[in-house]
């Protein structure tokens, strides 16, 4: 079996950043709010077109995202461009209180999120951050596969009246959605159609997915792989159809197992219709390592994502 | 306070106290020194007392905060700020924050005074499904600007609203009111020192510094002096006012402050104007018995 290789690919903060100018250009109200996260959120080619539009608040996660409300009131369209782990973190009461519970439409985008810090420790993971969003009030969830993905979010978030948390990958992924897709919360995509099991994926892991079935269909086993990408709300009608129409569901994300898109399938399957699961994830702080070490080493790998399906299988009579 | 509505009911505008509104301000607008400072003594007493009303009403809310800023409020929303209680959402309108959240009841008094809904409705604070909640709602309150109870968050929205006008060349200003206890939350600090990097001078904080929070005086929890120093080494200036005087107040909100923005400190009595209340740590959140009620009422006066 092949190994997805990962070093190869695209790195999401590009096409965010030029969908973001291109967007800019359109509308004079949207700014970029951050966190000296200039250079990390490849927010360069903004600044160079609109210099006056980037609010630079400094090492200040709680301020930054205050300050994005205010700007929000005053008519401007704030997209908060941070480190996901410090932007959900360390301003999460500001997130609950002065973004969605005040209603202000800020786009908060998680950059670096899950574990592409990974050699930089717990500390840089975001690994909580699907569950902390998912947690807190009505707020949009998007977790972006590819280039063409993020694109698709960050013109849905420019037009949108509410909040919405976005991801944005920095560990390279290969393109897996045709370049005109578009993003709509609660709909996901079916990418390969299969009557066995389903395998249910998000950013990163939605081309690892891929490979699985690629593996699995040579055993002759047909996997059905969704695009998750709305992880809130989710599209809670395809799942229920892919409960309904396979032998069960494996979801893989790049993120904590309490609380993120595995959980939210669990949630609604138990309720609706109980379906055999297996949920790939983080199950404690991670170690320090390399991204694809660390993914490897939670089998977030298209081995282990095929390996997770097997068992599912073998534990369930046809 | 007699109201038909249903508690649940949102609020709507209430043109005749609109209309009381506006007349005070064309008033104030043409009067001298003097009789500006008596108008606002007069609707700050009015202030303290619907304070009272709608707390004894409720059976909960913070009294001592809501008397301590009275005069703060007052003095803004009377003669300072720039505002059309028809469209709370006019662009260019000024904008106030109150940090302070839980002194609710004080900013609901305030704005029922300029037609944003009807005193009424205060019977309502804090009821079931009320949108008169404990602590602001910008979606359900017309005149508030942001959602705030959490301490340490005015302050940022505040800086971001500034900051909007600045950019957009846009010359309305922005107020925000600060709890001194809640000075402790860092956040602030992030807040103060953006703003003065921006040079926002349509900005003005106000410190209502009653030196009590909610459990012990500020300086036996965490020691805020040298407070004015703290703010002028964050690059405000600072301005240090009597915070009962509406006169001072009106003064402090009102001097241009070219190329900085403004910290107003304000030096108040927690529980300002009844008596047994004064500097009483127990008054941040007890409800006055009936007859508590009946007594503070009248050492306010009558309306």
């Amino acid at each position: 079996m092949s190994k997805a290789d990962n070093s190869v690919g695209f790195d999401c903060r590009q096409a965010f950043a030029d969908e973001l100018t291109a967007l800019a250009a359109a509308d004079p109200r949207i700014v970029a709010v951050c966190n000296d996260s200039v250079g990390s959120s490849n927010l360069g080619g903004f600044r160079k077109a609109y210099p006056d539009r980037v609010i630079n608040v400094g090492i200040a996660e709680q301020n930054m995202v205050g300050v994005a409300a205010g700007l929000a009131n005053g008519g401007y369209k704030p997209f908060v461009c941070a480190a996901s782990p410090f932007l959900t973190g360390r301003a999460l009461e500001q997130i609950k209180a002065d973004i969605v519970y005040a209603g202000f439409p800020v786009v908060l985008c998680g950059m670096s999120p899950g574990m592409a810090y990974g050699e930089l420790g717990p500390t840089h993971h975001s690994i909580e951050d699907l569950a902390w969003m998912r947690a807190t009030g009505d707020l949009t969830i998007a977790v972006p596969a590819d280039p063409a993905q993020t694109r698709a979010v960050l013109r849905f978030a420019a037009a949108s009246e509410k909040p919405i948390f976005l991801r944005v990958g920095r560990h390279k992924v290969p393109a897996v959605m045709p370049d005109d897709t578009a993003f709509t919360p609660g709909h996901a995509h079916v990418l390969r159609e299969g009557s066995d099991v389903t395998l249910l994926a998000i950013g990163t892991m939605v081309s690892r997915a891929l490979a699985a079935a690629d593996h699995l269909a040579a055993e002759g086993v047909q996997a059905r792989v969704i695009n998750a990408c709305s992880v809130k709300p989710l599209d809670e009608a395809l799942v229920l159809t892919a409960a309904r129409q396979t032998r069960g569901l494996v979801t893989v994300e790049e993120g904590v197992l309490h609380g993120g898109l595995g959980s939210a399938v669990a949630e609604l399957l138990a309720q609706q219709h109980p379906t055999p699961m297996r949920m790939l994830g983080v199950d404690r702080l991670a170690p320090t390592g390399s991204t694809n070490f660390l993914l490897a080493h939670f089998g977030l790998t298209d081995d282990g994502i095929a390996r997770a399906a097997r068992e599912l299988l073998a534990g369930t009579a046809r | 306070m007699q109201t038909t509505e249903h508690p649940a009911a949102p609020l709507r505008l209430d043109a005749d106290a609109l209309s009381a509104w506006r007349d005070r301000r064309q008033t104030f607008a043409r009067a001298d020194a003097a009789s500006r400072k008596s108008a606002l003594d007069r609707s700050a007493r009015h202030l303290r007392q619907q304070v009272l009303h709608t707390i004894h009403a409720a059976g909960l809310g913070h009294v001592g905060g809501d008397l301590s800023v009275a005069d703060i409020l007052t003095t803004l929303f009377e003669g300072v700020m720039t505002l059309d209680p028809q469209r709370p959402d006019w662009e260019e309108r000024d904008r106030f924050i109150l940090s302070k959240g839980h002194c609710a009841a004080a900013l609901y008094g305030t704005l029922a005074a300029c037609g944003f809904f009807s005193a009424e409705r205060l019977a309502h604070f804090a009821a079931d499904l009320s949108p008169l909640n404990g602590h602001p709602n910008r979606n359900k309150i017309p005149g508030v600007e942001t959602n705030t109870g959490p301490l340490g968050h005015g302050l940022p929205v505040g800086v971001g609203c500034a900051t909007a006008a600045q950019m957009a060349g846009q010359a309305w200003r922005t107020y925000v009111v600060l709890g001194d206890g809640e000075l402790q939350e860092g956040s602030n600090w992030e807040a103060a020192m953006y703003a003065a990097h921006r040079k926002l001078d349509n900005l003005v904080a106000i410190v209502d510094r009653n030196r009590l929070q909610q459990g012990l005086p500020t300086e036996e929890t965490n020691t805020l002096e040298p407070l004015a120093d703290k703010w002028r080494a964050f690059g405000w200036q600072v301005h240090e006012v009597d915070g009962h005087d509406t006169a001072a107040l009106y003064e402090a909100f009102t001097t241009p402050h070219p190329g900085q923005p403004r910290a107003v400190i304000a030096h108040t009595v927690k529980g300002k104007g009844v008596s047994f209340m004064e500097n009483g740590v127990e008054w941040h959140h007890k409800v006055p018995s009936d007859a508590q009620y009946q007594a503070a009422l009248a050492e306010l006066g009558e309306a």
